[in-house]
């Protein structure tokens, strides 16, 4: 397995945000992480991360424990992409993807940052502040940079929330061929029910810090009885807590 | 260390002034202002009173030098900031890159928008005033050596508060320097100050500097043991502020607000 949670738990104060939770991801596997506001979806993301210290259990990435892993050793193999955090604004779109290419240590950086504008389309505004583009551009410049350095494992949180549909559609198709290109393992984290249908080969359901059920996104639809993943996370959303 | 990250880091802000003749013009307009408000004051006390004759180069060369350390630790601490508030901070914490880089590309980056703000200043004041700081010679690089290094313990210990206590903390960002100028003994000798509180002072290494610079000014001497102790104290400083940064960084990673500090 590439990537192994075991019994992981994060208390904030009293607050138990992320409760034992186990999982394994395949390498080059996409797998949906599931869930209402507040299940602990982020936290967890975080946790991967390294931007959270765990309370309890163990992080294990390619073999090896993430406690005992330089920072900058798996930060330079791992990226992020999410709609709530953003690039310098003032800064153009070259000029960002210019200074996390150097802090990712890209080699190749002019030809690298040429081909992944070319790629997401975001070339003819190349030379705007980030500041200064639409949420879609943004996100689109937002996903170049999490791919500046063509990560073995790359965290997506809501990767097309707050898209229109055109755009949106382009972000998801744009995700699967590159995931057909490359060797990536994506945890995805979204609330948009036919995006993890296309996109996710299995997925997570958390609540309330745990992982409540899990599977392909078939197996999962079978198992409760529904017609689709919306369905299904409506009635695991609402209802009462399910065991694994 | 890998210094291109640590350009990169500094790029970043490289770039952030370079987009904008705004930022430029505001990192030379404050300490032109000040060294405006303080020639002309300390001006007014030369003609005013015989004692004061020497007043123009001394309180202008403290404004100087004072506007030096504030603008090292305001520069250590916007940079921070510009950070939290483009929400770029995530971006930067799960980037691959060091605390001792990251630490290390704030103290260089603080120095060079200090000086893009103080240079113009400084050679301002030789034809307004005809007091230059430059007077003070090679004794001048020894006496910025200990502030530069004060300024940016200052920043770590402002960036700390930032990661422990969240954005909320930015005031204090900006109240800090005001916090120890009356205890800096910056425009005064120490012996204005009550006893009680000259002992406090003594333990800061800004007394010493200005202490330092007023002997060389009035007395054309420089004494070197002060100076090596206004270096020591910034040093050990500096290690603090060091030690306090990683500390509320582990910290951080324990609450948890690395990940959504934000405006």
């Amino acid at each position: 397995m590439f990537i192994q949670v075991k019994n992981l738990s994060k208390v904030f104060k009293k607050n138990l945000a992320v409760d034992k939770i186990n999982f394994q991801i395949e390498k080059n596997k996409t797998v949906g992480l599931l869930g209402p506001n507040g299940c602990g979806k982020t936290t967890s993301i975080g946790m991967l991360l390294g931007l959270i210290k765990p309370s309890e259990g163990e992080i294990i990435i390619d073999n090896k424990n993430l406690k005992s892993l330089k920072r900058d050793d798996i930060l330079a193999r791992i990226n992020f992409c999410s709609p709530y955090i953003e690039l310098p604004k003032k800064l153009t779109v070259k000029q960002n993807l210019e200074v996390y290419g150097r802090l990712y240590g890209v080699k190749n950086l002019n030809e690298r940052i040429i081909e992944i504008s070319e790629d997401l389309d975001i070339k003819n505004f190349f030379e705007r502040k980030t500041g200064e583009l639409s949420s879609g551009q943004k996100n689109r410049v937002s996903l170049a940079k999490s791919l500046i350095n063509k990560p073995e494992i790359l965290f997506l949180d809501e990767p097309t929330a707050s898209l229109d549909p055109d755009i949106g559609d382009f972000v998801r198709g744009y995700i699967q061929e590159y995931r057909s290109k490359h060797q990536v393992t994506i945890l995805l984290a979204s609330h948009n029910m036919n995006e993890v249908e296309r996109l996710c080969d299995s997925v997570i359901m958390m609540k309330k810090g745990k992982i409540i059920d899990r599977g392909t996104c078939k197996e999962i639809i079978k198992k409760h009885g529904r017609n689709n993943l919306e369905e299904t996370f409506l009635k695991l959303a609402r209802g009462k807590d399910e065991l694994q | 260390m890998n210094f291109n990250k640590i350009y990169a880091l500094g790029l970043r802000h490289i770039y952030l002034i370079s987009n904008s003749f705004p930022r430029i013009i505001d990192l030379i307009y404050w300490p032109t202002v000040q060294i405006f408000l303080w020639g002309f004051i300390s001006k007014f006390f030369t003609l005013s009173s015989d004692y004061y004759s020497n007043a123009v180069g001394i309180i202008l060369t403290a404004a100087i030098l004072y506007d030096f350390l504030f603008r090292v630790s305001i520069s250590f601490n916007m940079m921070f900031l510009e950070e939290i508030w483009s929400r770029n901070f995530t971006n930067l914490f799960i980037a691959p890159i060091k605390i001792s880089e990251i630490i290390t590309s704030l103290t260089l980056t603080a120095i060079l928008r200090a000086l893009i703000g103080l240079i113009p200043a400084a050679i301002l004041a030789i034809p307004l005033f005809g007091v230059s700081v430059f007077k003070l010679g090679i004794p001048l690089l020894f006496l910025l050596l200990p502030l530069y290094l004060f300024g940016v313990t200052l920043g770590l210990l402002v960036t700390s508060g930032l990661l422990r206590f969240g954005p909320s903390f930015e005031n204090i960002a900006w109240a800090s320097l005001f916090f120890l100028a009356p205890l800096g003994c910056i425009y005064y000798p120490i012996e204005i100050l009550p006893d009680s509180l000259q002992i406090i002072a003594k333990g800061l290494p800004l007394v010493h500097i200005f202490e330092e610079m007023r002997n060389i000014l009035l007395n054309n001497v420089v004494n070197y043991f002060d100076i090596i102790k206004s270096i020591s104290i910034s040093i050990v400083y500096f290690v603090l502020g060091v030690i306090i940064f990683y500390s509320s960084y582990l910290g951080a990673k324990k609450r948890g607000t690395l990940i959504n500090m934000g405006e």
